[in-house]
């Protein structure tokens, strides 16, 4: 006779329930340090899409420039700059006549203020003589403060009163702007927060992406084949399944000891490239391609190969005529997945020496570079206020184009698919 | 046709690139050699200026005559060659060509012919694989070899203290450098322990979750999450950890009297777990679905609730798979690199305390091998030493890991 004990099932139902939270909220823990993660960056990050800018007078004087005419752009690319801003910044506050005052007050602006002024007459050299009004950069000390990341009082104040009372004086006129910040998005990087850009390392990425792709895709697509269609079950094929699925996991770093050992010291390829770097990372995407496009060839129905093999196409005819193109999907995706991994690789890239600092946007894949997550890294070590914002955008930067592939990843994987069936 | 016109040709340039260094070098540095007598500075810095200012990367105006006298040579032997090389190029191509055409008759397979040259191709690219491993496996030995010339092995592996800085002249004080790696394969472990008590338990229960629970609808929007949470580049994670997980411990560990290194293992483990949570939950909710329906059923209809089921049935009957799940995951955690070198420290302490800094394997490859080396100095070939150890853990783990899951596989086919 079996008794209904009501305080067991009670018991074991309120174990159900619990059981169940487990789940629930170990997903929601995942969910919320996403959250909390994306919070962090995009809330840190924003601001560096801005900068502060001061609108100058500037009165182009070609004395104070050192330039005689006439004009050529050479003449004015060896121009005094530096000079002119601090004639134009010092008879903003006439007052200010001090030498120790004046360096205070000039430590106001950015390096990159010169810049701004010298690209403005180049382009414009008919103005030369004429007084012009010129947005130039706030020193990235000062940036901070006017986006409200540094404090004003307090124990490690980085500002002299009277620096604080000409930055309001600025305010008050309704000199400082925030405006969009494109050197950033463009620019390569620079040992000064306000004036260093994430462009160089998004080409370098993009050119290491690209020689990644070149080599890794048609290698990949060839050795599934291989393994697929042509290789009967040998013992050579199994040494070389067993060795894809172990390159799949091998840790990243070992694959930077591999380029540094081998690419960079026994075959003396230029170090810091992205060339080198688009090597490394072929190796560590080979595999996934490989095996997403085992798996989708193995998904095509054999029906297409009989009926071409039927038609009197011949073996390799049947694979690179009608098997290949029916995988295309699986194998794109695959492809797509790989180098999203492959743009967020760091630690190899490390190892081939893509950590130097290069202030120029690279030309060529020859040429040293940085890469977009090597960028990030650098950012982060170094000690400066302003880069922690630099930092922070940039890992946003990444993150939308990891996103970015994502979605063509799905496009694309939807799109030939109709196509196929 | 083609073939037979294009692989003389693209022969003929291979053999070019790899001979031009070897072929023109000697002839630069004789007249080099003869002209100015053997001059100081070693040969190959000589060479590699002459071929820099040819390039017009150096300005030539500070080289010695006899420099720029080797530079013309240089030029010209370059243009010479580049002749010569063309004349071949072609020549290879009409010869390929030529000996294509006599072929051409009516009974010659030249589908079989170009079909066993695919195939040939296709097998070389599958290659690759096995050419990757073993040039990662030369590359370390050899290096690693190299080292332990330097340092015994048994020093290496059992030594307790670990300081790699050794001295560059040979009177310095004090820097001998000890290459004991204890303290980093417990760093290493530790943290990994501290990312796995993370990972296993939430990525294990969100895996049931989703593969016992879940309606559609929650699993497609809760899957795509945990992508997205794999899919975060590393150096992300390591910024994380070290800018908001360290002071948040150390402020934390602050109020309850705790006194916590703004380094601490506890940042970059805690961290590393969570980066490590989509990795458990896929592959065992891939295991878990393996599992028969009919295991399922059966538990249900006997009156097991459905954790019941899940706890008494399905886990034992998917424990060998979520073990390999584990395995791989602890390979991942241990290979992991980034996370360390931005949030854990790089002093090798031998401590079990996760408030403490430690350093690891992959931390101390990266310090070692960042910035400029010298490659014999034994610090530099540590690194090398440290890869191969670590290459052989992970593979191992791999492997196990591997075995098990296939194994696990073949239960329920």
């Amino acid at each position: 006779m079996i008794l209904f004990n009501e305080k067991l099932v009670r018991k074991r139902n309120r174990a159900e329930r619990r059981f169940r939270a487990y789940g629930i909220l170990s997903l929601l823990a995942a969910a919320s340090v996403l959250l909390f993660l994306v919070y962090t960056i995009v809330s840190s990050g924003y601001s560096a899409f801005f900068r502060t800018t001061l609108l100058m007078d500037v009165q182009l004087n070609a004395a104070h420039m050192d330039i005689t005419s006439p004009y050529t752009r050479d003449v004015l690319m060896q121009g005094r700059y530096t000079s002119l801003v601090k004639t134009s910044l010092y008879a903003r506050f006439p007052g200010v006549s001090e030498r120790r005052e004046r360096r205070a007050l000039s430590k106001l602006l950015s390096p990159g203020a010169e810049l701004v002024v010298r690209d403005y007459v180049i382009n414009h050299p008919e103005s030369i003589g004429a007084t012009v009004a010129l947005e130039v950069p706030l020193s990235s000390d000062f940036d901070q403060l006017y986006k409200e990341h540094l404090p004003r009082t307090g124990e490690h104040i980085r500002f002299s009163e009277v620096q604080l009372r000409w930055f309001d004086q600025l305010q008050e006129e309704g000199r400082l702007n925030y405006r969009f910040n494109t050197q950033f998005l463009f620019g390569g990087d620079s040992r000064y927060p306000e004036l260093a850009g994430i462009g160089g390392a998004v080409v370098g990425s993009f050119y290491a992406l690209s020689v990644c792709f070149l080599l890794a895709f048609p290698l990949g697509i060839a050795a599934a084949t291989y393994l697929e269609e042509f290789s009967g079950n040998t013992r050579l094929t199994r040494i070389i399944e067993a060795n894809i699925n172990n390159l799949a996991a091998v840790p990243s770093v070992i694959f930077g000891l591999l380029g540094l050992a081998i690419f960079l010291n026994v075959f003396g390829l230029p170090r810091s490239t992205p060339l080198v770097g688009g090597f490394v990372l072929s190796l560590m995407t080979l595999p996934t391609i490989i095996i997403a496009t085992r798996a989708s060839i193995r998904s095509v129905s054999p029906g297409i190969r009989q009926a071409a093999l039927g038609m009197g196409a011949s073996p390799v005819q049947v694979v690179f005529h009608h098997v290949l193109p029916a995988a295309m999907p699986g194998t794109l995706t695959g492809t797509i997945i790989g180098l999203a991994q492959a743009l967020g690789e760091t630690a190899p890239l490390l190892m081939i020496g893509m950590v130097a600092f290069i202030a120029n946007v690279p030309a060529t894949p020859l040429d040293a570079s940085a890469a977009l997550p090597v960028q990030i890294f650098l950012w982060a070590e170094s000690a400066e206020r302003g880069f922690v914002e630099k930092t922070s955008a940039a890992m946003m930067v990444i993150m939308a184009f990891l996103i970015l592939m994502n979605i063509l990843a799905v496009i694309v994987r939807s799109k030939t698919q109709a196509k196929v069936e | 046709m083609v073939l037979w016109c294009a692989m003389p040709m693209i022969m003929v340039v291979l053999c070019w690139l790899v001979v031009e260094p070897w072929f023109v070098r000697p002839i630069v540095m004789q007249t080099l050699g003869s002209v100015a007598g053997q001059q100081a500075g070693a040969p190959a810095f000589q060479y590699l200026e002459i071929r820099n200012i040819a390039a017009g990367v150096l300005p030539g105006t500070s080289a010695s005559d006899a420099v720029m006298h080797a530079v013309e040579q240089y030029k010209s032997l370059l243009r010479t060659a580049s002749m010569a090389f063309s004349v071949m190029f072609l020549m290879a191509g009409v010869l390929g060509f030529y000996r294509g055409y006599k072929k051409l008759t009516v009974d010659f397979p030249a589908r079989e012919q170009v079909e066993k040259f695919v195939r040939f191709f296709l097998l070389a690219s599958s290659m690759v694989a096995i050419l990757t491993t073993l040039s990662i496996v030369l590359a370390l030995v050899v290096e690693a070899l190299r080292f332990f010339k330097h340092v015994p092995l048994l020093d290496f592996l059992l030594g307790l203290k670990w300081s790699p800085q050794v001295a560059i002249r040979a009177d310095q004080v004090g820097s001998s450098g000890a290459f004991g790696a204890i303290p980093l394969f417990a760093g290493t472990l530790l943290i990994a322990f501290i990312a796995m008590l993370v990972a296993v338990p939430i990525g294990l229960f969100s895996a049931i979750y989703l593969a016992e629970y879940a309606r559609p609808s929650v699993r497609s929007v809760t899957k795509p999450m945990l992508e997205i949470l794999a899919g975060i580049p590393t150096v992300v994670y390591g910024f994380f950890a070290a800018l908001t997980v360290a002071p948040l411990i150390v402020k934390v560990g602050g109020t309850i009297g705790l006194n916590a290194s703004s380094e601490s293992a506890l940042a970059a483990g805690l961290v590393m777990g969570v980066m490590i949570i989509p990795f458990i939950s896929s592959l065992s909710d891939d295991v878990i679905n393996a599992v028969p329906t009919s295991l399922r059923f059966g538990s249900l209809a006997m009156g097991a609730t459905r954790s019941e089921t899940i706890r008494k049935v399905i886990l034992p009957a998917s424990l060998p798979g979520i073990m390999g799940a584990i395995l791989l995951a602890v390979s991942r955690a241990i290979g992991e690199t980034m996370i360390v070198v931005m949030a854990a420290g790089l002093a090798a302490n031998l401590t079990a305390n996760p408030l403490e800094s430690v350093t690891t394997v992959t931390a101390q490859i990266v310090t070692i091998l960042v910035g400029d080396q010298e490659f014999d100095s034994p610090k530099t070939l540590a690194a090398f030493a440290l890869g191969l150890t670590l290459f052989c853990v992970t593979l191992a783990l791999n492997f196990l890991a591997l075995k098990i899951v296939r194994r696990y596989e073949e239960r329920y086919d």
